[in-house]
């Protein structure tokens, strides 16, 4: 899948739009009837209105997602389905996810919204002590499985310390919870429509990035993508990269670069990080010999370490040079340094290249 | 009482029993004594009344309580100012705001304390022109039945932690009343999330006295599957969420559920428990302030008994309680002697009804005392005088105080006693040797309800645990089976 294609100029980086190509997917999953171009944002409403559709026990909530959400991705919920169902909360994250549990404890779907990323630790207690234990604490006599949490996250060019994180790292480290990342529109709405549907709780971060820039041609019916399976969004055999939603973009120009030398790469696209695919993985690394992991993520105790330690785990001998981390810096998200902070395309390339030559 | 501090209390007592103040204690009961705050009584005109213009229509103040009133409208007190300032009004998005040249800031105290509310006095007869839920025979004898049979659970299962047959315990003494008296106040279809010192909610349910011992001895019958720790009960089939340890984590979780039920448009609440320390834990506020917002059907409950382990409401909070909190979310409040079991049954009868038919929250503030330790792993002695915790036990037992009352009525006599208590002795030293005799879990449940199908990860570790528990067979319990 070509996603740069999907993607307009990245604000601050000077990425131009290529001509537009139809989208190919290395797995098709989703039939093409009936599509709509559309940005994520919108993917991301047409999925919770398809929810709240579908369920009449769905309900979204969360700050000021009555009148459509801050990057819209509510818009229209509260007219079509009733203030009852689509409502505002106080500014309490703690108790927005607080509230979440009881209500999916209930038998619910209860889609919250964290503003942003940046702000879901005041709710980090109810997430790893109360929402990930709940099931398991009960004896399965109790479960809040129906509770989604859906935070916009990463860099959008300007954001600084609090308009930026990618927190998922953190999540990873909970037994009990799933963490879904979607790359595009198309994959965001059938992600989430599983996140919701799926009998656990689940952390969706949406790629704010892409949020305008990214449009696609999105099935207009209801679907579903399955989750803890990772997809080789494009193939090669010389190196395997593996990332996840917004990343992914600039891990494919990479790509593409890299083959006008000779380097042919195997792009992965993980999906969901926890539980994570890992045969997937493993089968694209025993056939290139060489890994990269790539995310916005502070590189040290990212996600990409423990990707790093499973897969030399399985397949040491196989490989041809140590993996390769293209990640964020060990600092806050920087303002004015964010060009430098950001694993940009040349620093994947380089490490492409020095993975290949090693 | 519940909110003097050490040093006053003991002075009390030395006074008490000297001079024999008895009847001075009952006046100041329902209050603090501690008279370090003097009043400045400021008129209710000059706190602005912002208020959602909503809620201005369809309501009519009720949640606006003053000290001094019931209940009481604002826009009344807009209309007539004792002290004739004009009133000027204007909107903002808030609803209306009075101005007034005078500069006066709301005390931080309250002049007068909240009045506590009680039927039974302290020898358990009913207090003259007090007004209160009728409890039947056959409910009273049932709600002091399992009052005794919750102090006889206390104390043998303390005991069985003591000889090292359960890892730990915590009793609920001294709060028999509050969790039997709003069990009994409750209907088996409200949904109840505790904190860990209500247990006899449980009981009242039809927990049995097996039930209880399998999970405190994590064995294969305990619904808990073994994964926690003593008397984090949890059942389904009684509409009792299962016990975590964290504090007040429950409590936005009984908002959302509480929000489902009126969604669906059951009669039935959501209640929830925790202790004067767990109001001070942000889920509290979080919840409260959810709760008026969403106008969800949800009682709270806080069983205020003076002490958070070794840490005194003087150490937890400055506010008059915790009533007053309620009323500034917006949330109807009262505080009852948690130590009546007749107040507190009237009391959540009341809420319930309110919270059901109004689609409003409502808290219940009891005032009590701990009378154990706050855990097995605790010894308040170190922290309180002994004959403090010892007059409480003796001179304030609820459930003594509950017994007179049915005695009175003619309901109870000392031949029931002693039969209910030998009885329930029996039944539960049995079911305790059952519970301990029975094997544990099996290993598998370790991987099993993380989540709701076994990922592929965990099912990799559970085969190389296997194999690490054959090559060391010895290096685990026996009594869980693999």
């Amino acid at each position: 899948m070509a996603l740069r294609n999907i993607i307009g100029k990245r604000i601050g980086n000077g990425i131009g739009l290529v001509g537009r190509r139809s989208l190919s997917t290395a797995t098709c999953d989703v039939e093409n009837r009936n599509s709509k171009s559309m940005n994520l944002y919108s993917a991301i409403n047409q999925a919770l209105h398809l929810a709240l559709e579908t369920d009449p026990r769905a309900f979204v909530f969360g700050e000021d997602v009555s009148f459509g959400g801050v990057f819209r991705c509510t818009t229209g919920l509260a007219d079509r389905f009733g203030k009852a169902r689509v409502f505002n909360t106080p500014l309490c994250e703690q108790g927005i996810v607080g509230f979440g549990i009881g209500l999916a404890a209930m038998g619910n779907r209860a889609i919250a919204e964290i503003q942003f990323a940046d702000y879901i630790y005041p709710a980090f207690d109810q997430i790893v002590n109360e929402a990930a234990k709940f099931r398991y604490r009960s004896g399965n006599q109790f479960n809040c499985g129906g509770l989604t949490i859906r935070a916009p996250y990463g860099a959008v060019g300007h954001g600084g310390h609090y308009h930026s994180q990618s927190p998922e790292a953190f999540f990873c480290h909970v037994p009990g919870i799933k963490v879904v990342i979607p790359r595009s529109p198309r994959q965001a709405k059938g992600l989430l429509l599983s996140c919701i549907r799926d009998p656990n709780p689940v952390v969706f971060f949406e790629p704010k990035w892409l949020y305008r820039l990214a449009v696609e041609e999105v099935p207009e019916h209801d679907y579903m993508l399955p989750l803890s399976e990772a997809e080789v969004i494009r193939q090669g055999s010389d190196i395997t990269l593996v990332g996840w939603g917004a990343q992914l973009t600039i891990m494919e120009q990479a790509c593409i670069e890299a083959e006008k030398d000779g380097i042919s790469c195997e792009l992965i696209d993980l999906k969901t990080l926890m539980p994570w695919d890992k045969e997937t993985v493993e089968a694209s690394v025993r056939k290139t010999g060489r890994v990269l992991i790539s995310h916005e993520a502070p590189v040290t105790g990212g996600f990409g370490a423990e990707i790093s330690a499973s897969i030399v785990e399985r397949c040491f001998l196989r490989l041809e040079a140590p993996v390769a981390r293209v990640c964020g810096l060990d600092t806050p998200f920087p303002l004015v340094f964010e060009p430098f902070y950001m694993p940009s395309k040349n620093k994947v390339l380089d490490a492409i290249k020095a993975t290949v030559d090693y | 009482m519940a909110f003097c501090s050490k040093n006053s209390r003991t002075i009390i007592n030395n006074l008490k029993s000297k001079l024999g103040l008895s009847r001075l204690m009952n006046q100041g009961s329902d209050g603090c004594l501690n008279n370090t705050n003097p009043c400045r009584f400021l008129p209710l005109t000059t706190l602005p009344q912002l208020r959602n213009p909503d809620s201005y229509s369809h309501k009519t103040g009720h949640s606006f309580c003053s000290q001094r009133f019931q209940s009481t409208t604002s826009e009344q007190q807009f209309a007539s100012l004792p002290n004739g300032e004009h009133s000027q009004e204007l909107d903002f998005p808030g609803g209306k705001v009075v101005f007034s040249p005078e500069m006066r800031f709301l005390s931080e105290s309250p002049c007068v304390y909240n009045n506590c509310y009680r039927v039974l006095d302290d020898n358990g007869q009913l207090i003259g022109n007090s007004n209160f839920v009728q409890v039947s025979e056959e409910i009273a004898v049932k709600m002091y039945s399992s009052m005794a049979t919750l102090q006889i659970l206390d104390t043998i299962f303390y005991e069985a932690q003591r000889q090292g047959r359960i890892s730990f315990y915590l009793t609920t003494i001294g709060e028999e009343a509050i969790n039997i008296a709003s069990a009994a106040a409750l209907t088996s279809d409200d949904i109840v999330f505790p904190q860990y010192r209500e247990p006899g909610v449980l009981l009242w349910r039809g927990f049995t006295l097996q039930e209880f011992a399998n999970q405190c001895f994590g064995n294969k019958a305990d619904y808990g599957k073994g994964r926690q720790m003593p008397i984090h009960y949890g059942s389904n089939k009684h509409n009792y969420f299962t016990v975590s340890s964290t504090i007040a984590t429950q409590i936005p979780h009984a908002v959302g559920a509480a929000y489902s039920l009126k969604m669906d448009k059951k009669d039935a609440c959501a209640v929830t428990f925790f202790g004067d320390g767990g109001t001070s834990e942000g889920d509290f506020h979080a919840a409260l302030n959810f709760a008026a917002v969403t106008e969800s059907p949800v009682i709270f409950i806080c069983r205020n008994n003076g002490w958070a382990i070794s840490t005194p409401t003087s150490d937890q909070f400055r506010s008059e309680g915790i009533a007053v909190r309620g009323q500034a979310y917006g949330v109807r409040s009262i505080r009852v002697d948690g130590n009546d079991a007749l107040a507190m049954y009237s009391a959540v009868h009341a809420a319930r009804e309110m919270a059901i038919n109004e689609h409003r929250p409502v808290l219940i503030e009891a005032i009590t005392y701990r009378v154990g330790h706050h855990s097995t792993s605790d010894d308040s002695t170190k922290y309180r005088p002994a004959d403090e915790i010892e007059w409480w036990r003796m001179a304030r037992d609820p459930v003594t105080r509950f017994r007179k009352w049915i005695e009175t009525n003619g309901w109870w006599g000392s031949e029931a006693e002693s039969q209910l208590r030998s009885s329930i002795r029996n039944e539960l030293l049995q079911a305790i040797q059952i519970a301990e005799r029975a094997e544990k879990p099996p290993v598998n449940e370790l991987f099993t309800d993380v989540y709701d199908n076994i990922p592929s990860n965990l099912r990799d570790q559970e085969k190389l645990l296997r194999e690490t528990i054959n090559r060391h067979p010895a290096d685990y319990p026996a009594d869980v089976p693999f």
